[in-house]
C-alpha cells in the first residue's frame, strides 16, 4: 500500500506554493499522521521513563554524597557484598518460581474455564480475574493479616487440626514461600486470561484431526495445544518475568525484606539502601542491576518468537 | 493618524518625575507583603493534633503578612522520606521541612544553618538534649530546629497489674507520678528476671527483633547500656569488643522469653501486643496506650510509661527527634526563621504537646514538666515520667555515637537486631561479629 497520498504535479506553480504543497504532502503521509498521533505518548514516555532511566544511570555513577563521579565504583562495591549476592539469588528464586507457578496454574485454570459451557463461562472468567484487578498493595495488606505473626487467621484455622503455629513471615523459608504464594495468587489470573484467549484461537479441526489419528488427551496437549500457544506462552512469560523481577509492593508490605534479609529482592533492597539509608547512588545501582538480567531474558525470548514468526 | 514624538527633554523630565514619585510614595503593606512560605510538616497520627500547628502558623502568618501553605506528609509508607529525597534532588519544594531523625544530617549540605536562631531558642527554653545535638548539628552548624511534633521516647510501657502479679514489680512505686524515680534496682538483670516470670505466666514482653525502627531502637538502647558500639565516634570499627559480646549474650537470654515470632515484628506488632492484653510490657511512646484508651480501656487503665532498665554502662532510652529544617533553596529564609522562632516559644510548644495528648516531646531542658504529662490518664500520671523529667536516663539513638552518616546505615539496615537473631539462631559469636564488621566496613564508604 502506498504511504504517500497521490497529488497531481502542478507544473509551473510558484516556489512558495510548491513548499506549501510539500508540507501538505508530508502531513497527508500516513507515517507523519501516525507520528503526530503518538507524539503525546512519546513525550510522556520520554519524560516519565527515559529521563528517570538516564537519570538513575547518572546517579549510579556518583559517590555516596553525590559529589564525585566514581564510574562503575558502586557496582564494584556491590559485587563484594554478601548481602547483594543474597539479594540476587533471592530475586532469581522469587521471579523464576513465581512465574513458573503462575504459568502452570494459569494454564490449568484456562483449560478448566475453556471447557465450561459458554453460558456460564463469563461468570467464572470474571471471578477468576478478581485477584488481578485488586491493587496489589491492598490485597497484600489482607494477606499480611492472614499471615500476621501473632494473630494469623491461617494459624488459627490450622490450630483446630493440631497444626502450627507456622511462622509465615518469621522464618526465612516460610517467609519466601509466603511472598511467592501471594505473587502467584496475584499474577496467575493474567496468565489464565492470556492462555484462555490463545486456547480459543486454536482451530477445532486440529483437535478433530488428532482425535481421528487416535491421539490421547496428553498427546493433544503436547502436539496441538502447546505448539499453538508457544508464542503467547513466551510473551507472557517474558512480560511476567520483567514485572516479577521488579516487584516491590508485595515483599515490602509482607516482610519488608526480613527476616535477616531473606526475602529482599532488588527493588526492596534498593529502597532500603537508597531511601531509608540515604545512599541514593548505591540504591540506583542495585535497581539498575536488574536491567542486564532482564535484557538477556528478553533477547532470548523475543528472538525465539521472531524465529517462529518467520518460519510460519 | 498623527504621531506625537517625544523629545529628549520631555523624556528626561518624565523619568525624573516618575523616580521621585516612586521614592517619595508612602509604603503600602499588602495582604502578603512578606512573601510566600511553604511548609512540609509531619502528618500527626493523633486526630486533631495537626490543627494546633495550623493555628499557630496561621496566627503568625496573619501577623507577619506571609502567605503560607502547609502540607501534612505522613510517615506511613515512608512518604516523608520519599518527599525529602525528591526535593533534595530537584532542589525545589517546601521552604521548611520536618526532617525525621537522620535526615537532617543526610541532607546537611542542602540545609540552612539555623545556629543564629538556635541561640535565642536555647536561651529561652533551656539546653537541648544530647541526641538532638548529635542528630541536629554538623560541626558548629545547626541543621534544623528540634521540633516537638513527632519527637518521642520509646521507653517501657508496662502493665501495672501483670508486672506486680507475675514479676513482683510495682512500676508505679518505682516511677511515682509527681516525684523522682526510685528505680535503682531497675536494672537489665531485674528486667530479664521479670521477662522470664511474665513469659512463664503467659504474658511475655512484646519486644520485636524485626528490621523496623521500634525493634532497632530497643536494641540500640540495650547495646548502649552495655557500652556496646559497632563504630565509635571517630569512625573506628569496635564490633569485636567484650561489650558487644555481653550485649549479644544478654539478648540471647532475653529472646528465649519473648514471643516466638518476634523476628517478624514490625512497628505495629508491639502496639497490638499491648492492646490485645497478651503482654506485660512493650517499648513504645504512648501511642499504644492511646489506642488502648479507645479500643481496650481496661488495658489502658493498667498501663504505666516509665524509664528504661540500667545496664553496666548506664541507663539509656531511645529518643527519636524531628527537626524543622530550612532548605537552602528556600526563597524566603527570613520568614522561615521567624516562623521557627515562633513555633519554638514555650507557649506554642505547650499547645502542640497538649494537642498530641502528651505524645510530642520538646528537646529542651525547661520543657519536660508540662502539666499535660501530669494530668493525662487513666491512670492519672501514666505519662508523668515519659518526658524524662528528672534526666533519670540518657536519651539516645541506636548506632550512636558513630558518625551519623555511618550510624544511619547501621540503623536502616537493622544490623543490631540482625546480629541478635543470628547469634540466637545458633551462629557462632565470632561469625556473627565478623558478619557485622563486614557490614559496617561497607557502611563506611564515602
Amino acid at each position: 500500500m502506498a504511504d504517500v497520498a497521490l497529488q497531481p504535479d502542478r507544473v509551473g506553480a510558484k516556489q512558495p506554493a510548491r513548499n506549501r504543497s510539500g508540507l501538505q504532502r508530508a502531513l497527508k503521509r500516513k507515517s507523519t499522521a501516525a507520528f503526530l498521533m503518538t507524539l503525546p505518548l512519546i513525550i510522556l514516555i520520554t519524560l516519565l521513563v527515559l529521563y528517570p532511566a538516564f537519570y538513575s544511570l547518572h546517579l549510579a555513577t556518583l559517590n555516596k554524597s553525590m559529589q564525585r563521579f566514581v564510574g562503575l565504583g558502586n557496582f564494584e562495591f556491590l559485587f563484594k557484598r554478601d548481602t547483594f549476592w543474597l539479594v540476587v539469588k533471592q530475586s532469581c528464586i522469587f521471579a523464576i518460581t513465581a512465574v513458573f507457578f503462575k504459568a502452570l496454574i494459569g494454564f490449568i485454570v484456562a483449560h478448566f474455564v475453556h471447557n465450561i459451557p459458554a453460558k456460564g463461562q463469563r461468570k467464572w472468567r470474571g471471578m477468576l480475574l478478581v485477584p488481578w484487578v485488586i491493587p496489589p498493595a491492598m490485597s497484600t495488606l489482607a494477606w499480611l493479616w492472614l499471615f500476621d505473626p501473632s494473630y494469623s487467621a491461617f494459624n488459627y484455622t490450622l490450630s483446630f487440626f493440631g497444626i502450627g503455629p507456622i511462622p509465615w513471615t518469621g522464618d526465612a523459608a516460610w517467609a519466601r514461600f509466603s511472598v511467592i504464594l501471594v505473587n502467584v495468587w496475584y499474577g496467575a489470573p493474567f496468565f489464565m486470561i492470556m492462555y484462555l484467549a490463545s486456547l480459543k484461537s486454536v482451530p477445532e479441526q486440529l483437535y478433530e484431526a488428532a482425535a481421528i489419528d487416535g491421539a490421547n488427551w496428553w498427546q493433544r496437549i503436547w502436539y496441538v495445544t502447546l505448539p499453538m500457544m508457544r508464542n503467547i506462552i513466551a510473551i507472557t512469560t517474558l512480560f511476567s518475568l520483567i514485572v516479577t523481577f521488579a516487584n516491590f509492593d508485595i515483599v515490602r508490605i509482607l516482610t519488608a525484606g526480613g527476616p535477616l534479609d531473606h526475602t529482599h529482592i532488588f527493588a526492596t533492597w534498593a529502597f532500603r539502601i537508597g531511601i531509608e539509608g540515604s545512599d541514593i547512588p548505591l540504591g540506583a545501582s542495585v535497581s539498575l542491576f536488574m536491567v542486564p538480567i532482564l535484557a538477556v531474558a528478553a533477547i532470548f525470548i523475543l528472538r525465539d518468537v521472531n524465529k517462529r514468526g518467520n518460519e510460519s | 493618524m498623527s504621531r506625537k514624538t517625544l523629545t529628549r527633554r520631555q523624556f528626561v523630565a518624565a523619568t525624573a518625575m516618575s523616580s521621585t514619585a516612586l521614592i517619595a510614595a508612602p509604603y503600602v503593606r499588602g495582604a502578603y507583603a512578606a512573601g510566600k512560605l511553604s511548609i512540609g510538616f509531619w502528618d500527626h497520627w493523633v486526630p486533631g493534633a495537626n490543627k494546633a500547628s495550623t493555628d499557630l502558623v496561621n496566627e503568625w502568618a496573619a501577623k507577619e503578612k506571609v502567605e503560607v501553605t502547609i502540607d501534612y506528609i505522613p510517615s506511613q509508607g515512608n512518604k516523608n522520606l520519599l518527599t525529602i529525597a525528591a526535593e533534595a534532588q530537584a532542589k525545589s519544594g517546601h521552604d521548611i521541612f520536618a526532617m525525621p531523625t537522620w535526615w537532617a544530617h543526610s541532607n546537611a549540605d542542602q540545609l540552612e544553618d539555623v545556629s543564629d536562631i538556635m541561640g535565642k531558642i536555647i536561651a529561652e527554653n533551656g539546653e537541648v538534649n544530647g541526641t538532638a545535638k548529635y542528630l541536629g548539628t554538623a560541626g558548629s552548624k545547626w541543621l534544623g530546629v528540634p521540633a516537638c511534633v513527632g519527637s518521642q521516647i520509646k521507653g517501657p510501657c508496662s502493665r501495672i497489674d501483670l508486672m506486680k502479679k507475675h514479676a513482683g514489680i510495682d512500676v508505679q512505686a518505682m516511677y511515682p507520678a509527681g516525684s523522682e524515680p526510685k528505680a535503682d534496682n531497675w536494672t537489665l538483670e531485674t528486667f530479664l528476671k521479670a521477662a522470664e516470670a511474665c513469659h512463664k505466666a503467659g504474658f511475655p514482653f512484646g519486644i520485636g527483633l524485626g528490621e523496623t525502627t521500634d525493634n532497632v531502637d530497643t536494641a540500640g538502647a540495650i547495646f548502649l547500656s552495655f557500652g556496646a558500639h559497632l563504630v565509635d565516634a571517630k569512625g573506628n570499627l569496635t564490633v569485636k569488643t567484650d561489650e558487644v559480646r555481653q550485649a549479644l549474650e544478654f539478648y540471647k537470654k532475653l529472646i528465649a522469653f519473648l514471643p516466638p515470632d518476634v523476628a517478624a515484628w514490625d512497628d505495629a506488632s508491639n502496639n497490638k501486643w499491648l492492646v490485645s492484653g497478651r503482654g506485660a510490657m512493650i517499648m513504645n511512646p504512648p501511642s499504644a496506650w492511646a489506642v488502648a484508651k479507645r479500643d481496650a480501656p481496661q488495658v489502658a487503665e493498667q498501663c504505666w510509661t516509665h524509664g528504661f532498665p540500667a545496664g553496666p554502662k548506664g541507663r539509656f532510652a531511645p529518643y527519636l527527634p524531628y527537626f524543622w529544617s530550612i532548605w537552602n533553596f528556600s526563597k524566603n529564609k527570613e520568614a522561615a526563621r521567624s516562623l521557627l522562632i515562633e513555633l519554638s516559644k514555650p507557649a506554642a510548644i505547650e499547645k502542640m504537646v497538649v494537642a498530641s495528648g502528651g505524645y510530642d516531646l520538646p528537646a529542651y531542658a525547661k520543657l519536660t514538666t508540662l502539666k499535660v504529662w501530669q494530668e493525662e490518664g487513666p491512670p492519672k500520671g501514666t505519662l508523668y515520667h515519659y518526658p524524662n523529667p528528672y534526666n533519670h536516663q540518657t536519651l539516645s539513638i541506636a548506632a550512636s555515637p558513630a558518625p551519623p552518616k555511618i550510624a544511619q546505615q547501621i540503623y536502616a539496615q537493622a544490623t543490631l537486631t540482625k546480629m541478635c537473631l543470628r547469634y540466637q539462631q545458633g551462629e557462632a559469636m565470632e561469625k556473627t561479629l565478623a558478619w557485622a564488621e563486614g557490614e559496617c566496613e561497607g557502611f563506611m564508604r564515602s
